[in-house]
């Protein structure tokens, strides 16, 4: 490209002028979710081969992961699970076009939030 | 005369080289793991803190093994594309290429692991 200015040149207003929105912030939810999620992955994979390998190694990977902290862990990871799927939902809607304006976006967007919630809150119930 | 068509002059071209493959393996993945993840969540979930010999005896069923294994190799190829894709919007040069590989040999590695053990324990 033949850009002469490059560097030089004004720039459109960056994210960080611009006042959160509930579109922007689940948007970026979805993505902090789904990468976050890599931590109770390979936690569960690791139980699995500690399951795999001896009643010894078992308790000692299942007890990390019913430990307090790895109850937490868990509980925030299945919200992260139960948030990015809806967020994952709501952006097989939006690849047909549909639902994209304002108030139908805003709508999506309390959806994916509070389902998450409700959904987290009725897993625990049910495996609890 | 050019005997090429207009989609062989496009194929390789545009930004990501590859047109939309990456964007719809995501989303195949993503619409199995709809399916996968409640599967998973609510076959594993409650056998946290279980016993040793009953989760070696539940995952040694087919259908929560076949599930659990699904679950990985389908969820960890998720994980390694998306988290490509995120390190490609933040992070440029050879560090971008070098998190890419290590992204993607963390995932393989992991469904293998998982994969194994699971193995293991069902049969």
């Amino acid at each position: 490209m033949a850009d002469v200015n490059r560097g030089n040149r004004p720039l459109s207003p960056h994210l960080s002028i611009y006042r959160p929105q509930l579109t922007s912030v689940t948007s970026i939810l979805t993505r902090i979710t789904g990468n976050a999620l890599i931590l109770a992955a390979l936690l569960i994979v690791w139980w699995f081969l500690a399951a795999a390998t001896s009643p010894e190694y078992f308790a000692v990977a299942d007890g990390v992961i019913t430990s307090l902290l790895g109850d937490l862990v868990m509980a925030a990871s299945l919200w992260g699970l139960w948030y990015h799927t809806l967020a994952g939902i709501r952006h097989l809607i939006w690849d047909y076009a549909l639902g994209l304006d304002l108030p139908t976006a805003e709508k999506l967007g309390w959806a994916v939030v509070i389902g998450s919630f409700v959904l987290t809150l009725v897993t625990l119930l049910v495996i609890a | 005369m050019r005997y090429l068509t207009d989609r062989k002059r496009a194929v390789g071209m545009g930004s990501a080289k590859s047109g939309v493959h990456h964007f719809w393996m995501m989303k195949v993945q993503a619409v199995a793991l709809l399916l996968l993840m409640p599967l998973f969540v609510f076959t594993f979930g409650p056998m946290l803190g279980e016993p040793h010999q009953a989760v070696l005896e539940y995952f040694s069923r087919p259908f929560p093994a076949i599930v659990a294994a699904l679950t990985l190799v389908v969820g960890f190829k998720h994980f390694a594309d998306g988290a490509q894709v995120m390190i490609e919007d933040y992070v440029h040069g050879l560090m971008q290429k070098v998190l890419i590989i290590l992204v993607i040999c963390l995932s393989y590695a992991a469904a293998a692991t998982g994969l194994f053990a699971i193995a293991r324990i069902a049969l």
